[in-house]
């Protein structure tokens, strides 16, 4: 077993008066994949955000317990949140790319982080466009607007625009939700090929996506983590009945 | 249903719409007897020319170069800090906080008190105040500032714009999505960094509506700048801060109430009306078409 | 896989994760909270600067007790140094005269008129008569304050019915590309500028009338009524278009459920659920109409006279600092009273606003979600 990347202790989040999350803990190796799987409401977005701390933007929101990034904690008070999120990149349901051109896209990051150099941006550019697998798709309309792509496009240019930060930690909230088969597949093998270098973070509601894409697979009910362990294991031999239930779809 | 009852709902029916086209036959008449009273005074010659003859003859150029100058002040005023006000209206404050919602209650205020009012703060603030301790302070009290002009003018308008500005400054960067913010943050980008790079040009379509909406309430208005700056009549045109203008609203309320013979000046008053009218008009169509533009260059 | 994007001059570590003082973050912010002070630092200016020019009216008070023989030798010589300009002109204000257009004798240029206090100013602020250029000048607000509630009271009269029967047809009758033709329409009304519509009502309203009705004056509060009911119906009709829209479907279906027809729907179940923001915008209409300078200036006549006749002409309070204050010397009495009368028309509006605000939204919103 590698050393985690992110550790999780007793972690409870409250929106208001309403508890989402309820005293998790778990470890989260590096350069894996690990999927979130769990029913509507469970709370696998919130619990994702909390690893960047994007829930941060959302008022009356409380947290308590730890979460370590390479034994750091992240809701330290000395943490500088900004910097955090340019370590823990992030990759939404819904592609969200700016009204710009796919260019100043990949490019925002890396401006934003003080690289001003067009010929070292050019090359952050190409390359991230090419880890996302999407290089060969846009090169010739680098210029255009990032709105004229395919919502698969989008979604891996949407990748491309994380990695360009160069981040070690990426979360993913189900990516591939709004997508045809054909582009799933394309992001499918884009994670697998992005674990090699990254630890990667997937929430989905696919099974077969969490059983093809993930090295271990929790599983969330009403807040809570109900199992965690090998996505094999996990998927063919489950220890508690819950969890079963949900992955043969006995689950109301 | 009753035969009494259809013919109740039918008369009701039928007044309420009536309502709504009387409204629409007032504005088509308003519009076509103000254009058929210009239309043969207006001229080229007419907007380019000085008024001639105790103002009996001659074109309304510095009226029109007056009310120019006035909206740009005004507009360099008004425009920043509406939009910085709506900034902090949706970025900074939380909803519920006081303060936002003191700041609101403000804005909504300085929407509703009367124009004239402006006026008064106006000569109370800017020319008593500001103006004549500028005069006290830099010029040993000799008479400069303390007394209408243009710059206090154009500053009396931008605070009775302020609420244009910053109303649709707000609404444009709430159409800004969430998801965009949100993704700028998570490459790591701070708040300050993401309200310039993603909030601020994602409403730009939304300032500048809000702005031309400003200019066009501010060349139209007469009451703010009936003691703060405006002149009945200017042998030349304004050029410092410190001098008075005419003004196109203000030339139509001179001409129309003052002047020694009306009847024979109203084709001026008609055509002077008809070019505030068309002022406004042309620049809600500049509005449109900007905006326009910008959306097609983001696609 | 190589990473050429490592170079990017950010290493992660436990140094960088430190919390970090951003300069402009924190200026950004402080500029940005200043600026928006802006707003109330206004309001409040307006409220401080027009109220302090209106104070020597009340020292005057005191003044008089105190020394009460010498204030009375300066009355008497302030009354003979004042000048008149014009002595046919003096009192006009309270005069009706047939060619009312040239009513005001505003002569830019030539020289105003000085005169002392005068201890009878505040006593005179609650008299009939409003004649503050004549030799003895007198304050009564009384004509301006009917003036202006005649006015007002006749404006909103023809303006509420019409913009609220029109917003419900759009609201609930038209047919919706009918509804894109006058919603817009309507808020072209709400730019044009109101010199512009005290123009068309003073050459072209006024004769118009004038011929219907055949009264004498030209200029009256029935022909300023009508010319602000254009300026206060965008208002009444965009609010009340608002309210009714926003009544919740639930409540229209209910009725229609019932075999309610749509008419009777919309008189008796969307209307009445609508009243409180329709109440706003009456109030703000009246708001409106109040304040409304320019119109009153050139469509009412301006004769500060007291009468319920809606064919006589009036002043209204805005219209007479309007007209005055170009007028009159910095600092002297009527230029305080100018501004007195400013004070009162603010915080008028200031309260009518802080009603249709707090009491009325308040209304509406328990109306739709405590129900
Ligand atoms: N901003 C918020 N304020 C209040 N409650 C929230 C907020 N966001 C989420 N919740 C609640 O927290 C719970 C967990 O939500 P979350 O979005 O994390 O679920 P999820 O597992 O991601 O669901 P899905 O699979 O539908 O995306 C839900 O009951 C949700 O209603
Ligand atoms: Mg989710």
């Amino acid at each position: 077993m590698k050393q985690p990347k992110i550790q999780i202790r007793d972690l409870t989040l409250f929106y208001g008066e309403k508890m989402a999350l309820n005293s998790i803990s778990m470890e989260i190796p590096e350069k894996e994949v690990t999927a979130f799987i769990g029913p509507s409401g469970c709370g696998k977005s919130t619990f994702l955000r909390t690893l960047n701390r994007m829930n941060d933007l959302i008022p009356n929101v409380r947290i308590t317990g730890e979460v370590l990034v390479d034994s750091l904690n992240i809701y330290d008070k000395q943490i500088d949140v900004v910097n955090l999120r340019k370590k823990v990149g992030m990759v939404f349901q819904k592609s969200n790319p700016f009204t710009k051109s796919i260019y100043e896209n990949v490019a925002y990051g890396p401006k934003i982080n003080g690289i001003h150099d067009r010929k070292k941006l050019e090359v952050i550019v190409e390359t991230s466009l090419q880890k996302a697998f999407i290089w060969e798709e846009v090169k010739d309309r680098l210029h255009d607007s990032a709105m004229g792509l395919s919502g698969g496009q989008q979604q891996r240019m949407c990748i491309a625009r994380a990695l360009a930060v160069n981040p070690e930690i990426i979360l993913m909230d189900e990516p591939a939700s709004a997508l045809d088969p054909i582009s799933t597949a394309k992001i499918e093998e884009l994670i697998f090929e992005l674990k090699k270098n990254y630890t990667i973070v997937i929430v989905t509601h696919n099974m077969q996506q969490a059983a093809r894409v993930s090295d271990l697979t929790a599983f969330f009910y009403l807040g809570e983590l109900v199992e965690y362990g090998k996505t094999r294991k996990i998927f063919t031999t489950p220890d508690k009945k819950q969890t079963e239930d949900y992955i043969t779809g006995r689950f109301g | 249903m009753s035969k009494k009852n259809r013919i109740t709902g039918a008369l009701f029916v039928g007044t309420t719409a009536f309502s709504a086209f009387l409204i629409i036959a007032v504005i088509i008449i308003l519009l076509v007897v103000i254009i058929i009273g210009g239309k043969d005074t207006f001229s080229w010659e007419f907007l380019t020319s000085f008024p001639q003859d105790g103002m009996m003859k001659g074109g309304i150029f510095p009226a029109i170069y007056g009310t120019a100058l006035l909206v740009v002040i005004m507009s360099v005023a008004a425009v920043p800090f509406g939009t910085i006000t709506a900034i902090y209206l949706t970025e900074y404050a939380s909803e519920t906080s006081i303060l936002a919602q003191t700041i609101r209650f403000a804005v909504r205020t300085l929407a509703t008190v009367p124009s004239i009012i402006f006026g008064l703060f106006g000569l109370g603030f800017f020319i008593k105040f500001v103006g004549g301790g500028m005069d006290d302070v830099f010029l040993g009290g000799q008479l400069k500032w303390g007394q209408p002009n243009i710059l206090w003018a154009s500053l009396t308008m931008s605070l009775l714009t302020l609420p244009v500005v910053i109303v649709s400054v707000e609404e444009a960067i709430r159409t800004v999505p969430r998801e965009m913010r949100e993704a700028s943050l998570a490459l790591g980008a701070t708040k300050w960094e993401t309200i310039r790079r993603i909030v601020i040009p994602g409403s730009r379509s939304g300032i500048m509506t809000g702005t031309i909406l400003a200019v066009s309430r501010g060349a139209g208005e007469v009451a703010p700048i009936l003691f703060t700056g405006a002149a009945y009549y200017l042998a030349t045109l304004p050029t410092s801060l410190s001098d008075q203008f005419m003004n196109l609203g203000y030339h139509i309320y001179i001409m129309a109430t003052q002047s020694a013979n009306v009847d024979q000046t109203l084709p001026i008053q008609f055509a002077t009306t008809l070019v505030l009218l068309m002022l406004t008009f042309m620049l809600n169509l500049t509005a449109v078409i900007i905006r326009s533009r910008l959306r097609r260059k983001a696609k | 896989m190589d990473n050429p994007i490592e170079n990017t001059g950010f290493v992660f570590s436990k140094e960088s994760l430190r919390k970090k003082f951003r300069w402009s973050e924190f200026f950004s912010e402080k500029i940005i909270t200043g600026v928006a002070f802006l707003s109330i630092t206004i309001i409040v200016l307006i409220f401080f600067f027009v109220f302090r020019e209106t104070l020597p009216i009340f020292h005057q008070k005191k003044e008089t007790k105190k020394i009460e023989s010498v204030q009375k030798q300066e009355q008497y010589n302030g009354e003979e140094t004042s000048v008149a300009k014009n002595s046919a002109g003096q009192e006009q204000y309270g005069v009706i005269t047939k060619d009312t257009l040239m009513m005001e004798n505003q002569v830019p240029g030539e020289d105003t008129i000085v005169r002392g206090s005068d201890e009878a100013t505040v006593k005179s602020l609650l008299g009939k008569e409003w004649l503050p250029v004549s030799d003895r000048p007198r304050y009564g607000l009384v004509p301006l304050l009917v003036g202006t509630l005649k006015i007002t009271l006749l404006a909103i009269l023809f303006a509420a019915p019409i913009a609220i029967l029109a917003a419900l047809f759009s609201a609930a009758f038209a047919p919706h590309w009918m509804r894109e033709i006058i919603k817009p329409a309507i808020e072209l009304l709400a730019g044009f500028p109101s010199v512009v519509i005290g123009f068309f009502a003073l050459m072209v309203m006024a004769s118009f009338f004038q011929n219907i009705f055949g009264y004498d004056t030209r200029l009256n509060a029935f022909v300023g009524g009508v010319a602000m009911a254009l300026a206060a119906i965008p208002i009444i009709y965009t609010i009340t278009e608002d309210a009714l829209t926003a009544v919740p479907r639930s409540y229209t279906e209910a009725s229609l459920a019932l075999g309610a027809s749509r008419w009777q729907t919309a008189l008796f179940v969307t209307l009445p659920a609508a009243t409180p923001g329709i109440f706003a915008a009456i109030l703000l209409g009246i708001g409106r109409v109040f304040g409304e300078t320019m119109i009153a200036l050139m469509a009412t006549g301006n004769a500060a006279m007291i009468s319920v006749n809606p064919f006589e002409s009036v002043r209204t309070l805005a219209a007479t600092i309007g007209a005055e204050m170009a007028e009159v010397v910095f600092g002297d009495t009527h230029y305080s009273v100018l501004f007195l009368i400013g004070s009162l028309l603010f915080i008028f509006t200031f309260c009518l606003n802080a009603l249709a605000e707090f009491y009325v939204k308040g209304r509406l919103v328990k109306r739709f979600q405590g129900k």
